[in-house]
């Protein structure tokens, strides 16, 4: 079977060496090949990043609906209106509202919200840790267990373990993640009452953020010594939402998992570690396994940026005070230009997950450490 | 019934052993009855074509038949006395690789793509014996020099796919003398997947190998030339049974069965086809293993074959020292030998 190093696919032609050889002069030595290879595709990402921003601006902008109306409300006059467009410069020709938003853009500017007239970039700022924890918590949960119960499976093949997982992660893969949010509440915290219905910590508990992660906050205060009260409710908060984010993921991991061990195990290597007296724990653990989770790990990044950018149900349903709540309502508004960064900030992201998937597949398989 | 030479006790000695597959089909029955012993020190070359149990015997003496769909039904593998039969899982598993050792077909599939050579050897000489990280590596550099395989310490950091063919399997070698004590490599198709001069190569080595280290081979192959060039004893297998069992140039000179004739026919270099125009082939093809009975399982493409072939499998008869077959209508009785 002859895989198709991702490298390859996604190498530029030709770019040039001047980013390659900054790094270099920075970093003291001569760039290795792993360097290079970060240099030129953080370079390559600037066209990507362009078309991103384009197809955001225009989709926004062909959406039928004048945001100057729906700022205004109904009863504003045509003096206001066009003052207003004015202002937001919506009475330019489409082309020069691209050029002063691109230019805008490449100066980190995304403009205000029309609702709370606060800068974009500093709104997502302050939402977005509570959406990387929340993804973050959800990812690790959907491949650890995913990764465990595919090879499970993987080993066990067509017997009851293969069996319930498959279906588990049929199930999984089938429910809408609003109703299994709700039933999540229901359950654990209407009827068992054990677990908060939402929200990131207990509103009674005072504390300053210092990362606002959470959880992280929670360790350092633990550290200095400061009692375990945030987090331990940080923890009780987030483990719904991330169960609720987490099982779409999980299901998908399961089924790659196991199917990529299945072929794994089949090959002639495998057989070769067997016939060495390698232990089947390690035989499967150590030599399969590394082989195996090369399609995963495509899919875990893949699945990370999704939830990044589809968290907009579970943190609207959890009243998660993230990126994604943040979206709904500047939709629900049509704060156009909240929607516009809102989209353009998670694309960015998931271009630069995709980076990092590449370069994890590379310290996985040697195969594609091409020079 | 073993047909070694009793004066000394044969490294193994397979009697009596019987491999199953249970298909959805019906029950296939791999290996049958099957005899056969290799003596310290010895190359025995099973030979046979696809399909016809050489392979599922190697698994079978390494217990690596997949269970199930795979059955060893009855008999028994004595490897220097112990029964491998009766050995626990974890018993078997310290013989795996120390003691018994199996190189593949395809070098290209059978080395771990994602870890170095030299990881991979020094990984079997750390499962086998307590020792370092470091000291299993430079074991494993050493090893690769065996083997002749050049700049062995840089290769030894180099992964699978950026080797030869030639050189893979040069380190699978490598990686199956990866014990204190080698005493049985079963190579089962060693040379098939490597071009000819690699081929004459890999066979080179591993007469050099099995002289110095002091080990014993089956080889497990459907080229005569390559048995000619490597072999001591040569046991044929057709459909699960063994039909011949002759040392190597007795076999050559003096085939008895005429699936053994046949497969000497088949060879461009054998001594029969010498100004040939054509070469020989076997007429029809290897019988479905779920349709064969007590009969002797050649006797649908035997030219000598009769009622008494299709009634049963014949018993052993002796045609001289150690050279033994299993057929009713011999070439030297029938007077249809070349």
């Amino acid at each position: 079977m002859q895989r198709i190093g991702r490298f390859e696919q996604t190498k530029p032609a030709r770019l040039p060496d001047g980013p390659v050889l900054a790094l270099a002069s920075l970093l003291g030595r001569e760039p290795s090949f792993m360097l290079k290879f970060v240099a030129k595709r953080l370079v390559s990402l600037i066209p990507t990043l362009l078309g991103v921003v384009t197809l955001v601006f225009f989709m926004i902008a062909l959406t039928p609906g004048d945001p100057a109306r729906i700022m205004l409300g109904e009863r504003a006059n045509a003096e206001q209106l066009a003052q207003l467009r004015a202002e937001l410069g919506l009475d330019q020709p489409l082309v020069k509202q691209y050029g002063l938003y691109l230019s805008r853009v490449v100066r980190g500017d995304l403009g205000n919200s029309i609702i709370s007239q606060q800068k974009i970039t500093d709104e997502l700022s302050e939402r977005l840790p509570a959406t990387i924890e929340l993804a973050l918590m959800a990812t690790l949960f959907a491949s650890i267990l995913g990764i465990v119960l595919g090879v499970a499976a993987a080993r066990k093949r067509n017997s009851w373990v293969d069996y319930t997982t498959m279906t588990g992660a049929l199930v999984g893969v089938s429910m809408p993640v609003f109703w299994l949010a709700l039933v999540l509440i229901m359950v654990f915290s209407i009827f068992l009452d054990l677990l908060p219905t939402g929200g990131r910590i207990d509103v009674r508990i005072y504390f300053k953020p210092i990362t606002n992660f959470y959880l992280l906050d929670g360790l350092i205060l633990m550290l200095k010594g400061e009692g375990t009260e945030v987090f331990v409710s940080a923890l009780k908060h987030i483990i719904l939402p991330t169960i609720a984010l987490g099982t779409i993921p999980l299901a998908i991991i399961a089924r790659t998992t196991r199917s990529s061990m299945l072929e794994v195990l089949k090959q002639d290597y495998v057989k070769t570690a067997r016939a060495a007296g390698v232990k089947e724990r390690k035989v499967v653990y150590r030599y399969a396994l590394r082989n195996a989770l090369l399609p995963v790990v495509t899919v875990i990044g893949i699945q990370f940026g999704l939830l990044l950018s589809g968290a907009i149900l579970t943190e609207t349903i959890f009243s998660w005070p993230g990126i994604g709540k943040w979206i709904y309502h500047a939709i629900g508004a049509r704060d156009f230009p909240a929607v516009q960064g809102g989209i353009l900030f998670i694309s960015i992201f998931f271009v630069l997950i995709n980076l990092t998937v590449d370069l994890l597949y590379s310290v996985i398989n040697p195969r594609i450490r091409l020079k | 019934m073993s047909d070694n030479n009793p004066t000394q006790a044969p490294l193994l000695d397979i009697q009596d052993l019987q491999v199953n597959f249970h298909t959805r089909r019906g029950l296939v029955r791999a290996v049958r009855n099957l005899n056969l012993s290799i003596n310290e020190g010895e190359t025995l070359a099973l030979v046979g074509e696809s399909g016809c149990g050489k392979s599922v015997t190697a698994h079978a003496i390494t217990r690596l038949v997949p269970m199930p769909p795979g059955d060893i039904a009855s008999g028994s593998i004595l490897f220097r006395g112990d029964n491998l039969l009766d050995l626990s899982e974890r018993e078997m598993r310290t013989l795996r690789g120390s003691k018994i050792s199996m190189i593949f077909q395809e070098p290209m599939t059978s080395l771990n793509p994602v870890f170095t050579i030299g990881t991979q050897i020094a990984e079997v000489f750390r499962t086998h014996t307590n020792m370092g990280k470091k000291e299993a590596f430079e074991k494993a550099v050493e090893l690769l020099d065996l083997v002749k395989i050049p700049a062995p310490a840089k290769r030894a950091q180099s992964y699978p796919h950026q080797l030869s063919g030639g050189m893979r399997q040069r380190a699978m070698i490598a990686m199956a003398l990866a014990s204190p004590e080698p005493g049985l490599m079963i190579a089962d198709e060693p040379t098939t997947a490597l071009d000819v001069t690699i081929q004459a190569q890999i066979l080179q080595l591993l007469s050099e190998l099995k002289e110095r280290v002091g080990m014993s081979i089956l080889l497990i192959t459907h080229d005569m030339g390559v048995v000619a060039e490597t072999a001591d004893r040569v046991a044929v297998m057709y459909a699960g049974r063994k039909v011949e069992d002759a040392p190597v140039e007795e076999l050559f000179a003096n085939p008895q069965h005429p699936y053994a004739a046949g497969l000497l026919g088949c060879q461009p270099s054998s001594p029969q086809n010498k100004g040939a125009h054509r070469l020989e082939s076997i007429d029809g093809s290897v019988p479905d293993l779920l349709s064969i009975g007590e009969e002797c399982p050649f006797s649908n493409r035997c030219p000598n074959a009769s009622d008494r072939c299709r009634a049963g499998f014949p018993e052993k008869s002796e045609a001289g020292p150690n050279h033994a077959y299993w057929c009713h209508h011999p070439i030297s009785n029938s007077g249809v030998a070349s």
